[in-house]
């Protein structure tokens, strides 16, 4: 008798019930290995066994999120399985959605390990790769048996509790987890090492790879300065004395909005920076040279421009995630189109 | 910050000390400014002296606000 249970999802075509005319397919388990579950069957050899099949339309878990989340959760709990595989789903992006939110509801109220797979480009890689271990698949199921003895190892892994690795050497999409080790070379040599490599054009591996930054196009230009409402936000730590929303000085969690009505410039006794990474002598003394109210006044005054929205944003930016900066950004900018500012002043220290 | 906002169609400046994050970071309109605990103005320099300097990069991002760009640009000079 095999020595773990696997519970397998799939989707209704992979589970042989039909294409897009059978996506709206009701979550339904069939007591046996099914589609690519053969596969994976064979692969993790006699000790392991596929239970169960829960096969479920990609239209009905994308349309009934929750109703099909708490199905299927309930159906995997009745197996008590070693470990729940979903997919892989490819490229498959409402497959994909699928098996990360059911791999996260099972892992998050069973404690069963999870496991699924994908193409790093599916949609579903981006939300769920965090949260689960996403073994990277080709953009087709015609890819499933390069992918397969990836999946089959951290399969026998999960069920055995043995250690899982990194990343890059068990094949499984970057999760932004850092791990500490012991090196066997001192930072210095390794540093010298990747510098000789590099200088001789030859692949090397950082130590710590840098996020990747998406990219927007530039906006256009403002074509009527003189009619044009502008902002300002910093990314300086600028705030009213006292730091009423308490935002923090490293890390930021949030921003804040904080008026500009009726004054001539940035006043000491009113605004102050909490920002945890600059030397805050300076700007103590005189937030104008984070915030330029007192020159932006004057060139608003001599008609350099139309207007100057009467309060700027601002947070912290040391040590803050690019996913907060990037939410505070569209937080922002969302506001400002409703304000009709037409161009803004962003000032970092 | 700036993507987040620039994505709503509405250009940004960023006056920003170190140019190399500003870049890495995706901003397309970029000036660079004085010093890390003073980008708009210098305090080292009498308050009429650090005033100017400051009056001389908005302006500079007014300019930079009308200028159309294809790709990240660095506006180093007055134009």
């Amino acid at each position: 008798m095999a020595k773990y249970k696997i519970v397998h999802y799939i989707n209704q075509f992979f589970g042989g019930i039909g294409g897009e005319e059978k996506a709206d397919f009701e979550p339904e388990v069939r007591e046996e290995k099914i589609g690519p579950g053969l596969a994976l069957a064979q692969g993790l050899g006699e000790d392991y066994d596929i239970v169960a099949t829960v096969i479920c339309g990609d239209n009905y878990f994308g349309e009934n999120l929750d109703k099909a989340t708490d199905i299927i959760v309930d159906m995997v709990k009745k197996y008590e399985p070693d470990v729940f595989v979903a997919g892989p789903a490819f490229n498959a992006g409402r497959y994909g959605v699928a098996c990360g939110t059911i791999c996260k509801a099972v892992e998050e109220r069973l404690g069963i390990p999870v496991l699924t797979g994908m193409y790093e480009e599916n949609p579903g890689a981006d939300m769920f790769k965090k949260d689960i271990i996403t073994v990277q698949t080709g953009n087709s199921a015609a890819t499933l048996r390069k992918s397969l003895p990836k999946i089959v190892n951290l399969v026998k892994k999960m069920a055995t509790g043995e250690e899982i690795l990194g990343p890059s050497i068990e094949g499984y999409l970057e999760r932004g987890i850092r791990v500490n080790y012991f090196a066997e070379e001192r930072g210095a040599t390794r540093g010298m090492d990747m510098l000789i490599k590099k200088m001789a054009g030859e692949p090397f591996e950082t130590d710590l790879p840098m996020p990747k930054f998406d990219r927007v196009p530039p906006a256009e230009p403002i074509k009527d300065i003189k009619h044009a409402k502008l902002a300002v936000v910093t990314s300086g730590g600028i705030v009213p004395q006292g730091n009423p929303d308490h935002i923090e000085s490293s890390n930021a969690t949030k921003f804040g909005f904080y008026t500009l009505e009726g004054m001539e410039k940035m006043s000491a006794d009113d605004y102050m920076t909490i920002h945890g990474g600059y030397d805050r002598q300076f700007v103590l003394q005189d937030p104008n040279l984070v915030v330029p109210l007192d020159v932006l006044r004057k060139l608003e005054k001599e008609g350099e421009f139309g207007e100057l929205l009467n309060y700027f944003g601002t947070t912290t930016g040391t040590g803050t995630a690019t996913g907060s900066a990037a939410k505070f950004g569209d937080e922002i900018g969302k506001r400002f189109i409703e304000e009709k500012v037409d161009g803004v002043l962003l000032v970092s220290t | 910050m700036v993507k987040g906002i620039e994505k709503y169609g509405i250009p940004v400046v960023h006056l920003a000390t170190v140019v190399p994050i500003s870049k890495t970071i995706g901003a397309n309109r970029i000036i660079p400014a004085i010093g890390i605990p003073y980008p708009l103005g210098d305090p080292t320099q009498s308050d009429e002296d650090s005033y100017k300097i400051r009056e001389k990069l908005v302006k500079r991002a007014l300019k930079a606000l009308q200028t159309p760009v294809s790709e990240q640009t660095v506006f180093e000079k007055d134009f």
